[in-house]
């Protein structure tokens, strides 16, 4: 893996993208790595566009500035691809996943990356946990999706943070619900 | 040894507190109050601190009730940021001139107007002459370590002065990070018992509290708190290194870094000092002799650290995320450029005012700086000795 990882997600308020990225950062922890996890605060309500972000290294992380040239985005709702560049700044090699019911082929039209080397790979989310924890929340099942695309963490120790961190606030039938969700997406992400 | 555990800034702040395990928390618990005092109440609530927790409907009165469960000898701590500490004021100054050890944390955001809700130091730099012990962290590990320090330090019968940490809004408040933090046993081993003089509950020994001083006695109460300022310093050098013994981290009170052979360096507090350290780094790369700079201590101002770590200078470009509207530039350039002003050499200073509101203080406007400082460096002189840093003109 590269020595800094900078994470982009994209969201609308209400969808978990914040809270994905501290998932994300608690499983990342349990692996030994250093972390940031941190929104973009502004205008904080329902629909509106969100953004929070995560670095992971093994080093220590200095760096307290925003990120700005993401190794991966993670779009959690497929409508900001019409609203906002979510390529922006991404780095060459860089890989973007889209919770969309979309086929690839109709993704790929929406996202302006020209001839760069960047890796687009889809998931459909929102089916899964609408399966999985019987409501629309795509934050824990993109989780999965990130964690099948890249090389620096593992599933059975995503599921284990997961589990810890869901299990201070909900019940067994949820925190079980969002594990199955992860382990689909983590199965059913494509490219 | 500690143990690490990732939490968000202000639940650091909010640990830090529950392991001092204060008598008294007073605080305004709604915006522009952070999560530190959310976290805080429940641990009120669940049995697991012994704290009286007051909540009032403003932060004077929220530092008011500091004031008075302070007179009465109690550990009293509270937390505030923006706006907050502005309604403070009036306050600060009572516990100060009172000598009362009150201990706060300050989330750094801006004040209004414009509204704005993100980080910049223009509040505690508001309160800069209020007469508190001030503390400036990168990060929440600093945070977390700096809180419990200025507890020994507020209540040591040598200082009695109220004390401020600062960590900055958002960049550190709203974002996980890893810290180590100690066992509680150990925090309860480090703090010591608070012997205040007097107590306004002492009946038997009646005193009186915050009584009218004119021209006959104010000044020399005045002098007093000066002078408990200044010989504060020692007291914190030795809260300091116990501290350092008992957690493993060396945390000096102006930390350097590259700074031996620098013929250029940026100072400045806080979180941007992560990022000025990894632009260093890389400059080093190349050959380029930068360093940087960082005080965790403003008030007292640390005088003698920072002329020793400026020593080999050429230049010196000290950052300042509060402007003083001046024209002379922000609080932190000015205290340094008087520091330096007796010595035969010294660098040539300047100034940036940055990441007013929040704006993102890039590794690119880190670099503008240094490539402005080889040039000073170089001349010798600076074509501007104030500037503003990532401003659209």
């Amino acid at each position: 893996m590269e020595d800094l990882i900078e994470i982009r997600w994209h969201g609308r308020g209400g969808q978990g993208a914040v809270t994905a990225s501290k998932l994300l950062a608690t499983a990342a922890v349990e692996e030994g790595y250093y972390i940031q996890a941190f929104p973009e605060y502004g205008a904080e309500r329902m629909g509106a566009p969100v953004q929070s972000f995560n670095r992971v290294s093994k080093d220590k992380i200095e760096l307290h500035s925003q990120v700005k040239e993401p190794n991966y985005v993670l779009v959690l709702d497929p409508t900001l691809l019409e609203s906002i560049d979510i390529t922006e700044g991404i780095k060459d090699g860089g890989i973007i996943i889209i919770n969309t019911h979309e086929p690839l082929e109709e993704i790929k039209k929406k996202i302006n990356i020209g001839d760069r080397d960047i890796k687009i790979y889809t998931v459909d989310a929102n089916k899964i946990s609408v399966d999985e924890i019987k409501r629309t929340m795509p934050n824990t099942p993109m989780i999965g999706a990130l964690v099948k695309v890249s090389d620096f963490l593992n599933i059975d120790s995503l599921l284990k943070a997961i589990r810890k961190f869901l299990s201070k606030k909900f019940p067994e039938k949820v925190i079980k619900g969002n594990l199955n969700a992860i382990k689909r997406a983590y199965e059913e992400v494509g490219n | 040894m500690g143990k690490k555990v990732a939490l968000i800034g202000t639940a650091a702040m909010a640990t830090a507190m529950r392991q001092i395990n204060p008598d008294v928390v007073s605080a305004f618990p709604i915006t522009p109050q952070t999560a530190i005092v959310q976290d805080f109440a429940s641990y009120v609530h669940n049995g697991m601190v012994d704290t009286e927790f007051i909540t009032v409907e403003s932060e004077h009165s929220a530092m008011s009730a500091c004031v008075g469960a302070a007179s009465a000898g109690a550990r009293v701590m509270t937390a505030t940021s923006s706006a907050g500490l502005a309604l403070m004021w009036e306050i600060l100054s009572i516990a100060s001139g009172l000598r009362l050890p009150v201990v706060m944390t300050n989330v750094n955001r801006a004040l209004s107007a414009p509204i704005n809700i993100h980080c910049d130091h223009s509040d505690s730099m508001g309160a800069r002459d209020a007469g508190w012990i001030q503390f400036y962290s990168e990060n929440s590990q600093e945070g977390y370590d700096n809180l419990i320090k200025s507890i020994r330090i507020a209540e040591d019968e040598n200082v009695r002065l109220p004390a401020m940490v600062m960590i900055d809004g958002f960049i550190t408040g709203h974002s996980t990070e890893i810290l180590e933090i100690l066992e509680d046993s150990q925090v309860k081993g480090f703090l010591k018992e608070n012997k205040a003089p007097y107590s306004v509950l002492d009946i038997e020994n009646p005193s009186t509290f915050g009584p009218l001083q004119l021209t006959d006695y104010y000044f020399e109460t005045k002098k007093q708190e000066a002078d408990a300022m200044v010989a504060s310093m020692d007291t914190i050098k030795a809260v300091c290194k116990e501290y350092r013994e008992l957690s493993g981290r060396e945390q000096p009170l102006v930390d350097t870094y590259m700074i031996d052979d620098a013929e250029m360096a940026i100072m400045v507090l806080s979180s941007t000092a992560g990022t000025t350290r990894s632009v260093v780094r890389e400059l080093r790369k190349d050959g380029i002799k930068a360093g940087l700079i960082k005080p965790r201590l403003f008030r007292p101002f640390p005088k003698e650290e920072i002329i020793e770590s400026t020593k080999n200078l050429k230049a010196l470009a000290v950052l300042d995320r509060s402007d003083s509207f001046s024209g002379q530039g922000g609080p932190l350039y000015s205290e340094v450029r008087s520091a330096l002003y007796d010595l035969d050499t010294k660098p040539v200073i300047t100034n940036y005012v940055y990441g007013l509101g929040g704006r993102d203080t890039t590794i690119d406007q880190i670099k503008k700086a240094f490539n402005d400082l080889s040039s000073v460096a170089k001349t010798g002189k600076a074509e501007n000795l104030v500037n503003y840093l990532g401003v659209r003109e």
